[in-house]
């Protein structure tokens, strides 16, 4: 009881204060003569795709961007005609890294593909040990979206089998289907938002690119202590 | 020694080692370089610039209701919220915590504020575990260092001393190439994820309205600590917050591009609580622990307080003539470079850490590099302003009062021309010693020698 009346009065110490420190007012950042109307009424964020990196207007163009920020980032991209071919995309993946299990978790595209490999399969959604996935070759995993801008994915542990399935394993295989490449990030927030409204997961990810550090020299090395791999498999 | 004369001593020293400066150029080489490239790619820096600063005033001016906002949605879904005011503070929440769950050993990932509240070694005294799961942040704790720098914090290594460093600590380092040295810390931090009683992280942002706390990474490390331990603590400033979940768009391909030249960071993740009804992990406990430690001071000046709008990119520190030429350690302080010679007087005493921005070009470098706009270079000049007026030096005073009368004074200006000319072999006696009262200038320059007639003189009798 003590305690919680200490806990209380800490936060609403902190928040007098800050109040206190607020009943005078700091200039506006730059000269916009229009921000103090448009900081009240909109974000001033809410023009960000106007300023971020273009994206092309068409589809096609979207996926060429996307593949090429996947190779910038050194993430596999594998643009498949139809669903039927993503068993044969993903085979050759496991025989190529000697795959003997995998981790994946329960949904439509990812039974149909962990089915397709004949492996034995962790899967993550009624709980699951974690020494075990650690001794996974990869987990595959849907998404929520794939962002043109960034070549970035977009996960949730809703989506994609928890918080741990997409980054414990070595290698980290994607599934998404063409529709849902989103033009950029806003986009994809908006996406979310529509989504998820007012019961989001507790974890969402913007994953871009495989695990990487550069905190040696500032020289490029992969899977530092996510995956080393990322491939995506999009129909 | 004081914190003044211990920056002076080892900056002097670090201005003069030839090897620290080839490794931090080595490091910064491409900074610049790649930043350039991933800023022309946006349609327009310069309004995303203003959109983001724009943005962090509405947040920091309307702070308490962010705040309050955000802790109301955490802990709607069951995430334990504390207030720390100060260090003490937030490390006794911390102990607390790790002394209910019986904790022994903690991960963490990269949080400036436990360096602020230096909870590592509050922790080790406790006798708990702890390990920095970051690749930069665990070479330095290896060699219990404090991060050179807060983006990258092992950035004054060779690969080749972090090799020995391995070998010595960790008995193990097949060769010194940067990927079998990342590799042999892959390997150690593995079951220290599976196996360690809580994970810790800071957090980038803090979004008022969906009640999440963005945390931005390139290893994986972090999303590895705040999936795995059974109880999860987040440790940061209150200055954090952003209005909107969609904020995000900007300002995380910002922070990538003004931190690193990065289009976007690796791992961008957002928390929104603990583990949920359904869901399949994740901690059960989730403790977010919001610091103020001095910021509200901050914060009531209205004249700097676009300082909290600081995302911490590291952009300043990068382009900083004066933090490439002493490095990250001379500081002394948790936040180095520019943003830190700006706020550490407000949050550990003016007249300690006043030196901070007399070392400084005012070149502006900073705030032309700042993806938030703060006037970093202007905040400079405001704490020299503010330092002298509080306490002025008593000799400098009495310098230019002397100074004034001897100038307006037409009288006394030709005598002290004379006494100039006259002193003038003396000074070259005495110079750089001692004995000299202008030995900090004179030590390293020449002074001109002072001709025998005066432009004034020379006017006067020009035929």
């Amino acid at each position: 009881m003590k305690n919680e009346e200490i806990i209380l009065s800490e936060r609403e110490k902190i928040l007098g204060r800050i109040r206190e420190a607020l009943k005078v007012s700091a200039p506006l950042p730059g000269s916009h003569s229009e921000v103090a109307a448009h900081a009240t009424t909109e974000s001033p964020a809410s023009h960000a795709r106007e300023w971020l990196p273009s994206v092309g207007a068409s589809g096609a163009e979207q996926f060429d961007l996307f593949a090429k920020n996947c190779a910038d980032l050194k993430a596999d991209f594998q643009l498949l005609n139809n669903r039927e071919e993503l068993p044969a995309a993903l085979q050759k993946i496991a025989a190529a890294e000697k795959w003997s299990r995998i981790a994946s978790h329960d949904g439509e595209l990812s039974n149909f593909a962990s089915v397709s490999l004949g492996l034995p399969v962790l899967l993550t959604d009624k709980g699951y040990d974690v020494q075990e996935m650690e001794k996974c070759d990869a987990g595959i995993s849907e998404c929520d979206a794939l962002i043109a801008q960034t070549g970035g994915v977009v996960v949730t542990n809703r989506s994609a089998g928890g918080r741990a399935l997409s980054v414990l394993p070595p290698h980290h295989i994607v599934l998404a289907r063409r529709e849902q490449l989103v033009a950029d990030l806003p986009a994809a927030f908006a996406l979310l938002q529509q989504k998820y409204a007012d019961n989001y997961p507790s974890m969402i990810s913007f994953i871009t690119g495989p695990s990487r550090t550069g905190d040696i020299e500032r020289i490029l090395v992969l899977g530092a202590h996510g995956p080393k791999k990322l491939t995506i498999l999009c129909f | 020694m004081s914190f003044v004369s211990q920056f002076k001593s080892l900056a002097s020293e670090k201005t003069r080692d030839l090897r620290h400066r080839s490794v931090i150029r080595t490091a910064l080489r491409s900074y610049e370089v790649v930043r350039d490239k991933r800023k022309a790619a946006f349609q327009s820096w310069e309004s995303a610039r203003q959109a983001a600063a724009e943005t962090k005033w509405e947040a920091i001016n309307h702070l308490d209701e962010h705040l309050v906002a955000l802790t109301a949605k955490l802990e709607a879904r069951g995430t334990k919220v504390h207030w720390a005011s100060n260090g003490a503070q937030a490390r006794e929440i911390i102990s607390q915590i790790l002394r209910d769950k019986k904790a022994r050993s903690i991960i963490k990932s990269k949080a400036m504020t436990s360096e602020e509240i230096h909870l590592n070694h509050a922790l080790e005294k406790e006798g708990y575990t702890v390990v920095e799961s970051d690749l930069g942040e665990f070479i330095v704790q290896l060699r219990h260092e404090a991060p050179y720098h807060i983006v990258f914090p092992s950035m004054h290594l060779t690969r080749g001393e972090i090799k020995d460093l391995f070998q010595k600590e960790l008995g193990d380092a097949p060769s010194d190439s940067p990927e079998d040295l990342t590799m042999v810390a892959r390997r150690v931090m593995r079951q220290k994820y599976l196996t360690a009683d809580v994970g810790f992280t800071g957090g980038n942002f803090a979004i008022a309205e969906t009640g999440m706390i963005s945390i931005t990474e390139n290893e994986g490390n972090a999303r590895l600590t705040a999936a795995l331990p059974k109880t999860m603590i987040t440790l940061m400033g209150i200055e954090k917050v952003l209005p909107r979940f969609a904020d995000l768009a900007l300002f995380l391909p910002m922070l990538a591009t003004a931190g690193a030249g990065q289009p976007m960071t690796c791992y961008n993740t957002m928390y929104s609580g603990p583990r949920q009804p359904g869901e399949c992990d994740g901690p059960e406990e989730w403790h977010v622990v919001l610091l103020d430690n001095r910021r509200t001071e901050l914060l009531a000046n209205a004249e700097q307080r676009d300082s909290l709008h600081c995302i911490r990119c590291g952009a300043c520190l990068n382009v900083c003539p004066i933090f490439r030429n002493v490095g990250g350690h001379t500081y002394g302080t948790t936040y180095s470079g520019p943003v830190g010679a700006v706020i550490t007087p407000h949050l550990r005493g003016l007249q300690d850490w006043k030196h901070l921005s007399n070392a400084s070009t005012l070149c502006g470098g900073c705030t032309e590099a700042c993806p938030v706009k703060i006037d970093l270079h202007h905040h400079l000049l405001q704490n020299r302003r503010n330092a002298s007026t509080s306490e002025p030096a008593f000799f400098e005073k009495l310098a230019y009062q002397t100074f004034a009368i001897v100038a307006n004074e037409p009288a006394f200006w030709s005598l002290a021309k004379k006494i100039g000319w006259l002193t003038q072999p003396l000074q070259s006696l005495v110079k750089g010693t001692a004995l000299d009262p202008a030995k900090a200038w004179t030590k390293t320059r020449e002074l001109p020698p002072q001709p025998l007639e005066s432009f004034k003189d020379w006017w006067k009798n020009r035929k």
